[in-house]
């Protein structure tokens, strides 16, 4: 009985990888190959579809575009949430508990209800089509979880390295700063994932908010898809390139990424 | 844990990360509560209508439907990706370097992009050329998620297990792994059998890894937009139009505002209360 253990995560990683598989599949194959047959692997394999996007401007400016707010939103989220999270982790001050379940409704709060008012926010503001729209919108759900995940890392280091560092004379700002941040940076890493991750796969508020000189990858498939017919192996192909970013930053937070999926708090 | 001291300047702390959100949250919210309440014909003229699209929704048999449809959708997955998720995190390897591969491979579906992940699996369960569709037709069922509210609902039911059992598995896992080796030896010298470990060491452990689960993965659920969106449009008909695709429908297709803003306020506290109530009565448990 025991030795069949492996079993199960075997077979739900073969789950797991069969979609995934598929689109590779599709991605290498000729749109007549795709539609006129049904084959497991491409019999003629082609690298045609790839080409077209990385020939494009179109395409290539909205994986650029994508990055670009996500980046902008992981840094930002972090940079904020990190002062914030300490305070929550170390002090009691006036309204501290109301206003932590404040920021997790946020968490709550669903995009489609705020899409529309965004649009008009971000214009009114003059973002609108901007990367940093989006990375400033996609702050409403990452800020609270990147505070949410800090607080739990910082409430694991004991109290008395910020006591010993202030007696030793250091000030708030020099602390934090050479001390605190290095002792934390798994939990930084682990923050970074999710922002990372979460502003990566939304959508709906990312295409809203833009129309085209930020456009991201998502809205320009979505467009490939209905505009020229149904170009299956190129959408295939744009998919499969949008697995990479995810699977690099997956292995560089590996070892964290179960103790962050705990939010700190195992 | 230790205790913490009464400083309120740590407000100047939390001060940018309150700025930022409240720009995000409050703003728009204060939109859509004064679109609630008003009619406008177009022009930016607007008129005062009070309650009257709260009781309109409240009264509309497509909110009813849309809602019920996305009870009975969370419901579901929920049934299925707790405990599959605790079982699959039972069985994974606990050192070498197995746990590596299994995690960067389990990981890997939560950083698709929702709408990659609704066009993956719309290319995969084609019927004719899609390797689910053609698979499930060549064993004789009759599959056509297109076109069948049954074979929609398998299928974005399926496209969310795929999608989501991995944040189950992996905060199971993480709590899992948070137990001392001695319980397991200490269990095993009383001759406790398989099942009480898990009933009065395990379970207990994962309580709250468990809870965050839950909870993330029913307001997440409940928002489920893009994918479901991507694959079946809402349809066949209407029977794949959970809240969100009707409340974008409704917003930005119809430019309904007054009664999408009443919508998105009913839709929004629906969400806060369950959560509320399932987090307190966890936590009460819990002490």
């Amino acid at each position: 009985m025991r030795s069949f253990k492996w079993l199960v995560p075997t077979v739900y990683i073969v789950f797991l990888m069969l979609p995934i598989y598929w689109l590779l599949n599709m991605s290498f194959k000729t749109t007549n190959e795709i539609l006129g047959s049904f084959t497991l692997w491409p019999q003629t394999f082609t690298l045609e579809n790839y080409q077209t996007i990385f020939s494009s401007s179109e395409w290539l400016g909205g994986y650029a575009n994508s990055l670009q707010y996500v980046v902008l939103n992981t840094v930002l989220s972090v940079a904020v949430a990190l002062p914030a999270a300490y305070a929550f982790s170390r002090y009691r001050f006036l309204g501290d508990k109301h206003l932590f379940f404040w920021l997790l409704t946020n968490r709550m709060a669903p995009p489609a209800v705020f899409a529309l008012p965004f649009i008009q926010l971000y214009s009114a503001v003059g973002l609108f089509d901007t990367p940093w729209a989006v990375a400033i919108a996609h702050c409403l759900f990452n800020i609270p979880l990147a505070v949410w995940i800090l607080e739990g890392f910082m409430s694991g280091v004991p109290k008395e390295l910020d006591e010993t560092a202030y007696i030793d004379g250091y000030s708030f700002p020099r602390f934090f700063t050479r001390i605190f941040i290095p002792t934390i940076t798994a939990g930084i890493g682990v923050t970074m994932f999710f922002c990372f991750m979460f502003s990566w796969v939304e959508l709906l508020l990312a295409k809203s908010l833009t129309s085209v000189n930020a456009k991201p990858i998502a809205a320009v498939m979505t467009k490939t898809a209905s505009s020229s017919g149904y170009e299956l192996g190129l959408l295939a192909a744009a998919g499969s390139l949008t697995l990479i970013p995810g699977a690099i930053v997956i292995w560089f937070v590996r070892n964290y990424i179960a103790k962050g999926f705990a939010l700190g708090r195992v | 844990m230790s205790t913490k001291t009464q400083n309120n300047h740590a407000w100047w702390l939390v001060l940018p990360v309150v700025l930022l959100v409240a720009f995000n949250a409050v703003i728009p919210l204060m939109t859509v509560v004064n679109y609630s309440v008003q009619e406008t014909f177009g022009d930016n003229v607007f008129f005062f209508e009070g309650v009257r699209w709260f009781q309109d929704i409240l009264a509309s048999e497509r909110f009813h439907d849309a809602l019920g449809r996305q009870f009975l959708f969370t419901a579901i997955i929920l049934a299925i990706e707790i405990p599959l998720g605790v079982i699959i995190a039972l069985c994974m390897p606990r050192k070498g370097v197995w746990v590596s591969v299994c995690l960067v491979l389990m990981s890997l579906p939560l950083l698709i992009p929702w709408n990659v992940v609704g066009a993956m699996w719309n290319i995969f369960a084609l019927p004719d050329i899609g390797l689910l569709g053609k698979t499930l037709n060549a064993l004789g069922f009759d599959y056509n998620y297109t076109r069948e509210p049954m074979d929609a609902w398998f299928t974005v039911i399926a496209m969310d297990v795929w999608h989501w059992t991995s944040l189950v598995a992996l905060l199971a896992y993480a709590g899992l792994t948070s137990i001392p080796d001695a319980y397991f030896q200490a269990a095993r010298i009383d001759g406790a059998s398989a099942w009480s470990v898990f009933r009065y060491i395990q379970l207990p452990k994962m309580k709250r890894v468990l809870t965050i689960a839950i909870l993330l993965r029913f307001m997440d659920s409940f928002m489920i937009y893009t994918e479901p969106f991507v694959l079946t449009g809402g349809g066949p008909g209407n029977t794949t139009t959970f809240l969100s695709i009707d409340l974008v429908k409704m917003a930005l297709g119809q430019f309904d505002l007054g009664p999408a803003a009443a919508m998105s306020i009913i839709y929004f506290l629906i969400i806060l209360l369950v959560s509320w109530v399932f987090y307190t009565v966890t936590m009460r448990n819990e002490d």
